[in-house]
């Protein structure tokens, strides 16, 4: 770890005001940051504490929709009443991630800005890492990517987002509220996360100096069937091989409407309208869901070790909507 | 001397609570690196970034001028050390500029906070000169050899004629089996503190060894050993990784005298995984041969390891096969090949573990050949004997374990065709292994002290491993004394107490408690004869025969209304405290009896039809380990063993990345160990087995026997929930889909 000022953000407005600095971070829960850290791989200057801010609260807005504030620790938010009768798609990804320890400490804010899990980012030894060190080259594209991006890859970088809480957001249509020195502006989590492209260093949207406030989710359909499934290795406490957010509307058998997302198979949460709309107007059949799976994993380029993600992938779509639907 | 302990109030056996249980959970248990001293530097090991070849330049001076930088170690500056064959590993230790693996210590830097070492190893510029590394164990296994003795052992065995065998058998399996390279990953990382005060060196680390520390030290750097002392009071686990003193021991050493202040160098997780030796990988080869009803003819098991470019370490995996079942005919073997790689090591079970997967795998390929249940095959070739020593067991429970294990488990509920259970998209698999591990002993020493008090303090320089040594020679001392065993305090970890074995390979209960033992009966052997001198003693005309020690208490045998304080009989003789030494040491019972433990292992897997996804629900092992000391510690013992064999089964793998010869997973969030989740039903059955003939305790020791035969059970289990064979470990779910 270098060393680096540590300050303390009293408003959100002396917090976008500290980070105009050259090389400030947010710090919120840190259970990311710190390990990076350590590590060698972020080096910040300065860290500007964001936890104290106002920003822990979760709100009904008018229309219907919830507003979760980004300093809304991961464990508060998945055991949030609310949050578990409206979004129990939320609720279960959240509780899908890290560890209890982890989750009462990580924030919403952290969680959606959360650095890839791939090994030859985190570990500095590595001297091929253009996420890490742009124009460096990917070591992961010849190395061991049993982990790694089946979709949306690029020759640059093959890594993948590993947050549980984007897959899910992703499938709620959720809208990122950022507040910058310009002022505040909505993001929809569609277009937050980026694919690497030839810029796999910058893993979101966000600008230079500007700072998550809040995540926005509107009135969703999908309370009654919803469900979160995580395909790991270990049981718990592992980042997934693939994880399929999946939740319907359904009237008297048919989908009137659906939302599917996958998580540990790209550089973002994976999600193809079309693979939706094949499932509208359907009765759940194994061929219906089947191929919807197909559509969603479409273009899938495996590497040397993570062959198997596509075939995973799909047949966890598959469970995945076979479990929301409550056809089993 | 005779037994002279009361039976009747016998401590040994009970499952007491932890002697240092309160201590660990408080935090207030002192490991290695929590030892703080006046003046105290910081070391952080510099390893290597390639697999081969030399370091073309490093340049310190950066470093140096690094705030808080004392001074920075490396071939350039390191004092050159005597040059001795080594005995045991061969470290790493500055002398040259070759490197030989990725992750080799090539420099130290030393600074007055562990913030400022950081600081100095940033500073550092190094430039290798990269040489061609073979990191492709599958080429190189093309010129593998034979490392000739395996810890005394020959490498290869042969009995009968296998080539008859095979050409008499009706069934035969032949089929290749393999398990990964895997790492320790104790919570508590290696570290080292060392400190010089004029021409003496005491070293703080955490060892499964002190005496190994002490001479490995002294012989390395040319002291005399008398001059070292290695203090080890808490291990936070070593499972065979810290049985042998690795390249930062001697280097922190070389710091601290660089500096001349103290120095303490903790290893961080990553560089756990390459410095200080992990299980190697094995291939192996099994070809077995029966008759029709199902008597084997013919075995054949050949297994290939790595090795490093500077040591030959070879893995024993064959090993158990040369005596587990009946079999005339035989031949095993044991090759090994190098790789730029550290050098593997000791680890859990070594050789045991990964054997028994690939022996007890192929047995249940050969059980469904035959078309028997697979511990029906296996009785059918007990072996009554250790056919390839020609020796008789000192004990052997297996069958009891087979019935016991079986009975629990409910294994007359399987049916055995494979795929045939289920529950909704779970297949439900059964499967059973055997398990079995060596009953090691070495010699040992250890003092008793009765204090004036009517405390009793014994003490040996073995270690703490987390596994209750405290607790069980407290247990040992207390029932040889005839002191509750809350009078009676262990201490251990210290070069400056009688010398002990090496915690490895399940000796510690085995070779320690028979010499606390003895030092125990002779001291009170002493407390008598001392009762009956003296003009004022209450005993006078008793015969010493007459006289016992009870709970505390000297007490007459005839007449037991008549006792008292052994604190009254110290006391009596001016409050000196008694001392006694004890000596122990194996016999020739060693060549005359084969001393083994053995076990059965049962588990049930349920395996996801469409994910492969593998949940163990349910383990039970039963086992024939002579007495258990203490029924609690060594319950958690064999589940601790049986906890890592469902990780080896499904999880573990240290990934290497062939072109770094690095390992990837280098944390303990992507190396899988089981979390709590991974876990379910553990049930432990110890079958009622007294060996009198292995050691005065009847001890078997249960250090490893836990983990054998449990991924073979798992893997046995797989196969029948799916009808998937998976012959190369760990059994993730992309094997299964």
């Amino acid at each position: 770890m270098n060393n680096f000022s540590y300050q303390r953000a009293d408003s959100t407005e002396d917090a976008i005001r500290m980070a105009q600095q050259p090389g400030a971070k947010f710090i919120g829960g840190g259970t990311n940051l710190l390990d990076l850290m350590k590590g060698g791989v972020e080096r910040p200057q300065t860290l500007i504490d964001v936890s104290r801010l106002q920003l822990a609260q979760i709100e009904q807005l008018g229309d219907g929709s919830v507003r979760i504030g980004a300093g809304v620790r991961n464990s508060d938010l998945a055991n949030h009443a609310a949050i578990r009768s409206a979004y129990p798609l939320l609720s279960q990804a959240l509780l899908a991630g890290a560890s209890p320890q982890l989750r009462n400490m990580a924030t919403v804010g952290g969680n959606l800005l959360q650095r890839t899990r791939c090994y030859y980012f985190y570990d500095t030894s590595y001297d091929a890492c253009n996420k890490r060190a742009p124009g460096s080259g990917c070591a992961a594209r010849g190395g061991i990517n049993r982990q790694h991006a089946i979709l949306g890859a690029s020759e640059q970088c093959i890594a993948t987002n590993p947050s549980d809480m984007n897959v899910a957001l992703m499938a709620l249509n959720a809208t990122v509220r950022v507040r910058g020195i310009k002022g505040e502006r909505a993001i929809p989590i569609a277009e937050f996360h980026r694919l690497p492209g030839d810029r796999p260093d910058v893993d979101t949207t966000l600008a230079p100096g500007e700072l998550i406030v809040a995540v926005d989710l509107p009135k969703s359909p999908f309370a009654d069937h919803a469900y979160y499934l995580k395909v790991r290795d270990r049981a718990s406490y592992a980042f997934a091989l693939v994880s399929v957010a999946a939740a319907l509307d359904l009237r008297n058998g048919t989908v009137h409407d659906a939302t599917l997302a996958l998580g540990g198979v790209a550089h973002k949460p994976w999600r193809v309208r079309e693979a939706e709309k094949a499932l509208i107007g359907k009765s759940l059949d194994a061929n219906v869901m089947r191929n919807a799976a197909d559509i969603l994993l479409k273009g899938a380029q495996p590497y040397e070790y993570n062959r198997f993600k596509v075939e995973l992938a799909k047949r966890s779509v598959v469970r995945a909507l076979t479990i929301a639907g409550g056809v089993a | 001397m005779s037994d002279v302990t009361n039976d009747s109030a016998k401590i040994v056996g009970q499952g007491i609570d932890r002697a240092d249980g309160r201590l660990k959970v408080c935090g207030a248990a002192k490991y290695s690196a929590e030892w703080s001293l006046p003046r105290m530097a910081y070391g952080l090991m510099v390893l290597s970034s390639i697999p081969s070849g030399r370091i073309a330049r490093i340049d310190t001076q950066a470093a140096e001028r690094t705030a808080g930088v004392i001074g920075v170690l490396s071939h350039l500056n390191a004092p050159k050390l005597p040059k001795i064959p080594p005995q045991g590993r061969v470290l790493s230790l500055l002398q040259d500029d070759q490197v030989h693996y990725n992750q080799q210590p090539i420099a130290v830097v030393i600074a007055d906070t562990l913030e400022h070492a950081r600081d100095g190893v940033r500073a550092l510029q190094i430039e290798y000169a990269k040489s061609v590394a073979q990191l492709d164990f599958a080429a190189a296994s093309k010129i593998a050899y034979s490392p000739g003795k395996i810890q005394g052992n020959d490498a290869d065995s042969s009995r009968g004629d296998v080539a008859a065998g095979m050409r008499n058998a009706v069934y035969r399996v032949s089929q290749s089996y393999s398990t990964p390279f895997e790492h320790h990953n104790p919570m508590e990382p290696h570290a080292t503190v060392a400190v010089w005060e004029g021409d003496t060196l005491t070293i703080y680390d955490s060892t499964q060894y002190i005496s190994g520390v002490k001479n490995t030290v002294a012989r390395t750097l040319g002291v005399a050993p008398e001059k070292v002392r290695a203090v080890c009071l808490y291990v936070g686990g070593g499972f065979g990784g810290k049985g042998s003193s690795w390249s930062h021991v001697v280097l922190t050493a070389m710091a601290a005298r660089h500096v001349g202040r103290p120095v303490k160098l903790v290893l961080d997780r990553p560089q756990m995984f390459g410095p200080v030796g992990g299980r190697p990988n094995t291939e192996q080869k099994i070809q077995l041969g029966t008759t029709r009803d199902g008597r084997l003819t013919a075995m054949t098991h050949d297994t290939t390891s790595y090795t490093s470019q500077i040591e030959d370490w070879p893995d024993s995996s064959a090993m158990v096969t040369r005596m587990l079942y009946a079999c005339d005919n035989q031949t095993t073997s044991h090759r090994m090949t190098k790789l730029h790689l550290g050098t593997p090591t000791f680890q859990r079970a070594p050789g045991e573990s990964t054997g028994s997967y690939a022996l007890e795998s192929a047995m249940d390929e050969m059980a469904y050949a035959v078309g028997i249940d697979p511990i029906e095959f296996r009785l059918r070739n007990y072996a009554e004997q250790d056919q390839e020593r020609k020796l008789p067991f000192s004990s052997k429970s297996l069958r009891e374990c087979y019935r016991a294990g079986a009975e629990r488990f409910g294994w007359a509920r399987r049916n055995p065709q494979p795929g045939s259970m289920r529950n909704g998209h779970w297949q439900v698999g059964l499967g059973m292994a055997g398990a079995t591990y060596p009953t090691r002993r070495s010699a040992a020493k250890a003092k008793v002290r009765l204090m004036p008090d009517g405390t009793a303090i014994a003490q040996s320089g073995s270690q703490e491993l987390g596994t209750g040594t405290y607790t069980v020679m407290a247990q040992v001392a207390a029932d040889a004394l005839g002191y509750p065993v809350s009078k009676v305090r262990f201490e251990l970890g210290d070069t400056l107490l009688p010398e002990a074995p090496n915690s490895g390979g399940s000796q510690t209960v085995a070779s320690v408690s028979p010499a606390v033992r003895a030092a125990a009966l002779a001291a009170r052997g002493k407390l008598i004869a001392l009762a009956l001198q003296g003009p004022d003693t209450l005993w006078r005309g008793t015969d010493a025969n007459d006289l016992d020690i009870v709970d505390g208490w000297l007490r007459s045998r005839s007449d037991q209304t008549r006792r008292e304080p052994v604190a009254a009989v110290l006391a009596r003789h001016g409050s000196v405290p008694i001392e006694a030494d004890g000596d122990a040491r194996p016999g020739d019972e060693r060549q005359q009896y084969s001393m083994h433990s053995f076990g059965a292992v049962f588990a049930e897997v349920n395996v996801d039809r469409d994910l492969g996804i593998v949940r163990v629900q349910r383990v039970v092992g039963a086992y024939g380990v002579g007495n258990l000391l203490n029924a609690k510690t060594g319950r958690s013992q064999l589940m601790g063993g049986i906890v890592w064999g469902i990780g080896m089964a499904l999880l573990e793998e240290s990934l290497l990345d062939k072109r770094y010869g690095r390992i990837v997973n280098n944390n303990l969030a992507e190396y899988h160990v089981p979390a709590n989740a991974d876990v379910h039903d553990i049930d432990i059955i110890v079958v009622p087995e007294d060996d009198r003939i292995i050691n005065p305790l009847g001890a078997k020791g249960i250090g490893e026997i836990g983990i054998t035969g449990v991924a073979g059970a798992i893997a046995n289990a797989v196969y029948h929930a799916t009808g998937k064979r998976v012959r190369d470990l760990p059994i993730t779910l992309d094997k299964l889909i």
